[in-house]
């Protein structure tokens, strides 16, 4: 089989189990399982900036947030209809991070890493601080009435859990063609050796400002998702620990890989499923996972599949 | 009542806050000016100080100050060897590399406060101080161009509040002296200075390290212990100080420890200031993002110099 072949099997494969599932799996995993594919979306969108472009954000809940929020107080308080403030969704993500992007930027390392922080740190307390139209920590619900997408009410379970596979298929689909591009393989160059690229006549500043955009716009997009499809908008959707989730997703699934970030949200999110019976003190696990990563497995689960079955997995 | 006694009150709760901050920022300037990582778990070090202070004293009956006392002397030291064991197994594994630090110190970040909430459990405990008396403060007043003065309601600080700042200036001077003349000071600046010149010279860079991590928790657990009698120990106090640190290391400039002291009292004092007069969010969001910016604009902070 060819490579490309290959690729197609493998990821067309996925999409196939994971339709199926929504037919087959019991109720209670069912939802889990939409809940995954929405984090997934949001992990993938991390993963293009960190994972291909070799830039670590620590601020990306902001973006997951302004999507969320530019949604919900747009059904909220201008009346729009789902569709429309899905789109509001999008443009706020794009916009905050085109803005984010232009500034941070100029940095490079460590000091890219506390600058997103910072920024999204601003960007919580910003919502908290509106506290009389975001409803701070307490949020606010989504009515049934309000969810209604072309006719498709999203507070059903089957509508939730084919619109969460639409927006998953898509994220993974684009990727997948994103690093067969030439973009892609620029972005790589980059991780690769910055100044070899830029050496070679690239824009550097550019692409990688195109890849916090697009980075961006992903976790908006799943931001949005979030909200609409599971009726809630909340400020802990805009904390660190929203930051920190994509980058120990994709970190255990394998950064810089089109699968890892699907495999590191499901593994993770049974993880701390399985153990939040056991205890309240669930993000220990988190804590545990992320530095027993750093120390054995810097290549996370999918970095180890490359590295020992097939040297040429996407 | 005019301005003037908010005023001086304002700065005397402020100067309380930077003492402490001087502290605990000090001790992530250290850190990272030495080690060149960022020590993201620091706060978690600022509340376990905290959290031990209150178990120390819990345990010793009779007065209160020989708790405080015992607390004062052994917290900072069991932190610190948690913080050294920490960095022997997991920093040194992963060769202090810049980015994975950060990410291994996140994971520390929750598994510190984790259990702490496993054992310590949600709720905010206090600790008694060893001294505290009440000190009203005048105010001079000119009534007819004849100074006079009163003492205003609610004006007044303690004894107590008074003792951490002398407390926290005495350990500042004793880093201080340790840094700039004893030997093992002469170590840390060698190997901030040139990490591999001194590893051809016979110092154990590695030991250093974990002494350099082991202080900069200490000086944080320490910050705490004083700062517990006057706030309760809570398992997610560590995230205000951790910002704060950070703050005042990047507009003192990264890794310079006079500048770390003097932006402390700076945002210290306007932190107490400005809270008094805005809303408290209001000011932690134009502070975070004033950081960001002078990380952007300015990556050397407001006081360093441009590294060649």
């Amino acid at each position: 089989m060819s490579d490309t072949a290959k690729t197609v099997a493998l990821h067309g494969g996925l999409l196939a189990l994971l339709f199926a599932l929504g037919f087959l799996l019991p109720a209670y995993h069912h939802g889990n399982l939409a809940r995954i594919m929405v984090l997934a979306s949001y992990a993938i969108g991390y993963n293009i900036l960190f994972g291909y472009t070799g830039l670590l954000s620590l601020g990306h809940a902001l973006f997951f947030a302004a999507g969320m929020y530019g949604m919900g107080l747009a059904v909220q308080y201008l009346g729009l209809s789902p569709g429309p403030a899905l789109t509001a969704g999008l443009v706020a993500g794009a916009i905050v991070a085109g803005a984010v992007g232009l500034l941070a930027l100029r940095t490079a390392g460590v000091a890219f890493m506390i600058v997103t922080l910072m920024f999204a740190q601003a960007g919580y307390l910003t919502v908290l601080y509106f506290g009389a139209f975001t409803r701070g920590d307490e949020g606010f619900v989504l009515q049934q009435a309000q969810r209604v997408l072309w006719g498709i009410d999203l507070s059903d379970p089957v509508h939730r859990y084919f619109a969460a596979f639409a927006l998953f298929a898509t994220c993974l689909a684009a990727v997948l063609w994103m690093v067969h591009r030439p973009f892609g393989k620029v972005l790589i160059a980059i991780r690769e050796n910055e100044d070899r690229a830029r050496m070679l006549g690239y824009d550097v500043f550019a692409y990688k400002l195109a890849a916090v955009i697009l980075s961006g716009t992903i976790s908006a997009a799943a931001g949005a998702a979030y909200g609409l499809l599971f009726g809630y908008v909340g400020a802990t959707f805009a904390s660190v620990q929203y930051s920190i989730f994509p980058l120990l997703w994709v970190l255990l699934g394998g950064a810089g890989t089109v699968l890892g970030p699907f495999i590191g949200t499901l593994f993770m999110f049974y993880l701390i499923d399985l153990s939040s019976g056991i205890t309240t003190a669930y993000m220990l696990i988190a804590g545990v996972v992320l530095v027993l990563l750093t120390l054995f497995a810097p290549q996370g689960l999918a970095g180890e599949l490359r590295k020992r079955i097939w040297r040429g997995l996407p | 009542m005019d301005i003037g006694p908010y005023l001086l009150l304002a700065s005397l709760e402020g100067a309380v806050t930077a003492a402490v901050l001087a502290l605990t920022a000090v001790g992530l300037s250290l850190v990272f000016g030495v080690m060149r990582v960022v020590n993201v778990a620091h706060g978690e070090f600022f509340m376990l100080g905290a959290v031990l202070a209150w178990w120390v004293t819990s345990l010793v009956a009779g007065h209160a100050a020989l708790g405080f006392v015992l607390a004062l002397l052994v917290v900072p030291v069991m932190v610190g060897a948690l913080a050294a064991l920490a960095d022997m197994t997991i920093l040194k594994r992963i060769a202090y590399d810049p980015e994975r630090t950060i990410v291994a110190t996140i994971g520390i970040l929750y598994i510190i406060q984790q259990v702490t909430l496993m054992t310590y459990g949600p709720d905010a405990r206090p600790v008694e101080p060893p001294f505290n008396t009440r000190l009203a403060l005048p105010w001079i007043e000119f009534v007819d161009g004849k100074p006079h003065i009163y003492w205003p309601w609610g004006l007044s600080t303690t004894t107590y509040k008074l003792g951490v700042i002398a407390a926290a200036v005495l350990v500042l001077i004793g880093v201080w002296l340790v840094m700039a003349k004893s030997r093992i000071g002469l170590i840390m600046r060698a190997t901030q200075l040139d990490r591999d010149m001194a590893l051809a010279f016979g110092i154990p860079v590695e030991r250093v390290y974990a002494l350099v991590f082991g202080l900069g928790a200490a000086l944080a657990a320490l910050a705490a212990v004083l700062i517990v009698p006057i706030q309760q120990a809570h398992y997610l106090m560590g995230g205000d100080p951790l910002l704060l640190s950070f703050i005042v290391v990047i507009i003192g400039g990264l890794g310079s420890l006079p500048g770390t002291v003097v932006a402390a009292i700076l945002i210290g004092l306007s932190d107490g200031i400005i809270s008094v007069f805005f809303s408290p969010t209001l000011a932690k969001i134009l502070a975070t993002l004033l950081v960001a910016l002078v990380l952007v604009f300015r990556p050397q902070g407001l006081f360093g110099v441009r590294r060649a």
